[in-house]
């Protein structure tokens, strides 16, 4: 018998009494400003988050940013906003080993735990999302407001997932961090040293 | 200090306790934690709702796992995964080794896996020739000092900056007596940097996964677990057959408990969904038993299946505190592993059971509601009725139980009892002989017994 066939059989030979799966539909928690929520939770676990006015808005909050500023190899998922790296023209992801800023579209965001939600889908490498040394994720408002990229909490986040084309996603909530050493938290373990999340009206 | 071998609970916490001023300090560095987590699950009002929720769709997983691990694997093969069977820890390893043989892989990132820990996986691996590098910090820490780790979400809760700094300075080359967690966190991140960049194959463990998709998620604070799969071509993802759940949607009901019970954080950091391997790339996943259906027939038993891995229970536990993890002598230690060790192998550890103070904290904060305090008390009975159990534990039990069945010579005992405690030389009353006496004093012997107060106080309601 092959193990598959053992383990079916070992677990089908068991006297378990059924349970019904509980109703996903509860009073989940909302939230009055679901923006100004998300922006006090991604500070708490050492992220930032700013509304900016379109792409120059956003091209103008970058440059206020020194890792961006200083940052000698960028790349850029958003259209309009160039880097100078060109992921189409990479074939292995380790020539991103050395990438300083990566700039990513994220598609929404929850304001409980400050998650944004980001594919591979247009990244292509999805390493490009933990490799680089730090992270700037970007999510366009289409109607012109927050609240449309916006969701309170993750039952309702998702609600809106599907999983037909993704093979890859992934929730990101702050820069990558470890309190692994006497509980002293250090942000920047392996992944990014800084996560900065823009809303682009 | 050394990984404890001993399989005995008390001789081993004995040696943890020796000193007393890092005993101390473990307790509270856990009990910071575990107020964080209060804070967390009070910062959502639907916090019980979740977690019977979660625990009742762990309990309906359970009654219908056959059918969904079946729905797992055709979904997850849909997808382009290799879905592999282990029905234990040896044939676990031997899959692992013989994909790493197909590719020619010498070199091995791996992220935190208790499942690989329990199959013993990398002193397998390395006795093949083959290097693993496990590659969140705790765990790499731990691998470098040769120890296993003492808590299953932070697997070098037990050591000090100090003992760190050493650490790497014989192995990283680290300045010796720079004890900054921010330098030490920096070498490490360099060094694992490196280990990423020359890896052929990268194993992780698995969160959750999700039959209705046949995805898999891998939940991490670093980012090591992505660093480690999204380089090289192949990922292996090792999990045991209790971590599927029926639907992705199900994934907002633990993910929103997880990580608040762990480390009382909202979320951990990157919460990674692979569906499927990448362009080019194989994904393999090894779905492993390795006893765990053995528990789904036993009411008693079953809802420990439900545990997510969170540590809570160890974080609030009273002697895990205060005993360390290392004195459990097992993957898993804490109250979740008092049950799950013995279930596997009552021999050698019928004592972690009697770990336990009954005091229930662990139950009450359990984000699947799973009964672990009174687990281990039916567990308890059961490693007396296999007489398991030491005479020095099931003489003075038999002796007492026959003094309580007379009133009359429990009475006149008592009377002697506190004659003793009052009358004796301290070294009589705190000897071998007194188990109760170690590091603590006895009570005071009340004046009057409570029998006397009765009786005096019945005598003065009658002359009313």
């Amino acid at each position: 018998m092959s193990s598959k066939d053992h383990i079916l059989k070992s677990v089908r030979n068991q006297l378990v009494p059924s349970v019904d799966l509980p109703s996903m539909q509860q009073e989940w928690i909302q939230y009055a400003d679901p923006v100004a929520h998300f922006g006090d939770v991604l500070a708490a676990v050492g992220g930032t988050a700013v509304v900016v006015e379109g792409l120059d808005g956003l091209a103008e909050s970058l440059a206020e940013l020194p890792v961006y500023v200083d940052a000698k190899k960028t790349v850029s998922c958003i259209d309009g906003l160039m880097g100078n790296i060109d992921l189409d023209r990479i074939d292995d992801p380790h020539a991103l080993e050395d990438v300083d800023f990566a700039l990513l579209p994220g598609e929404f965001a929850v304001a409980e735990n400050a998650a944004v939600w980001v594919t591979d889908a247009a990244i292509r490498h999805r390493v490009v999302l933990f490799i680089p040394q730090h992270v700037g994720l970007v999510l366009h408002c289409p109607g012109g407001q927050v609240d449309d990229v916006i969701v309170n909490n993750l039952a309702e986040a998702y609600q809106k997932l599907s999983w037909q084309a993704n093979q890859f996603g992934c929730f990101v909530s702050g820069p990558s961090k470890t309190a692994d050493i006497e509980q002293s938290l250090v942000i920047g373990a392996h992944g990014a040293r800084s996560l900065h999340v823009f809303f682009v009206l | 200090m050394s990984t404890s071998t001993k399989f005995d609970h008390p001789t081993n916490a004995n040696r943890f306790n020796q000193d007393q001023a890092r005993t101390h300090w473990h307790d509270s560095a856990l009990w910071f934690i575990r107020e964080k987590r209060d804070r967390m699950s009070k910062s959502l009002p639907e916090w019980e709702t979740l977690r019977s929720c979660a625990s009742q769709i762990k309990a309906h997983t359970v009654s219908k796992l056959a059918d969904y691990l079946e729905e797992f694997e055709k979904n997850a093969r849909a997808r382009g995964a290799i879905v592999h069977w282990a029905k234990d820890a040896e044939e676990h390893n031997q899959i692992v080794l013989d994909i790493l043989k197909k590719h020619e892989a010498e070199r091995i990132v791996k992220s935190k896996s208790m499942l690989t820990e329990e199959c013993h996986l990398n002193p397998f691996l390395e006795k093949n020739g083959i290097e693993v590098v496990d590659t969140d910090l705790g765990e790499r820490i731990v691998q470098l000092r040769q120890e296993g780790p003492s808590h299953i979400v932070m697997p070098a809760i037990h050591l000090k900056k100090e003992d760190v700094s050493e650490t790497f300075h014989q192995h990283l080359n680290t300045e010796a007596g720079n004890n900054d967690p921010c330098y030490l966190t920096e070498s490490a991140r360099q060094h694992l940097r490196d280990k990423f960049m020359q890896a052929d194959v990268g194993i992780t463990g698995v969160n959750f996964a999700l039959a209705d998709t046949g995805g898999i998620v891998v939940c991490t604070n670093e980012g090591n677990a992505d660093l480690g799969v999204s380089l090289p071509n192949v990922h292996i993802a090792c999990m045991g057959i209790e971590k599927l759940i029926p639907s992705a949607d199900h994934l907002s009901i633990f993910l929103r408990l997880l990580a608040r019970s762990a480390t009382g954080q909202p979320i951990t950091t990157y919460s990674s969904h692979f569906h499927g391997p990448r362009e080019g790339g194989e994904l393999h996943i090894i779905l492993v038993d390795n006893g765990r259906s053995n528990l789904m027939n036993s009411d008693d038993y079953r809802n420990a299946l439900k545990c997510i891995r969170c540590g809570a229970c160890m974080n609030t536990c009273p002697v895990y505190r205060r005993s360390g993890g290392h004195s459990y002598a097992a993957t898993v230690p804490g109250p979740i592993g008092s049950i799950l060790n013995p279930l596997r192998d009552a021999k050698h550890h019928k004592s972690l059971p009697f770990a336990c103070t009954l005091c229930g904290s662990c139950t009450d904060v359990c984000p699947v509601q799973i009964n672990l305090h009174e687990q281990l008390l039916t567990l308890r009975t059961e490693v007396k009725n296999q007489k398991q159990l030491p005479v020095s534990k099931t003489m003075p039990m038999r002796i007492a139980s026959w003094v309580f069945q007379r009133p009359k010579l429990y009475a006149w005992l008592g009377g002697i009892g506190k004659f003793f405690l009052r009358n004796l030389p301290r070294f009589m009353i705190y000897n071998g002989m007194n188990p109760w006496g170690k590091n603590r004093e006895m009570p005071e012997a009340p004046s009057e017994s409570f029998r006397q107060q009765y009786a005096k106080r019945a005598k003065k309601n009658q002359s009313k």
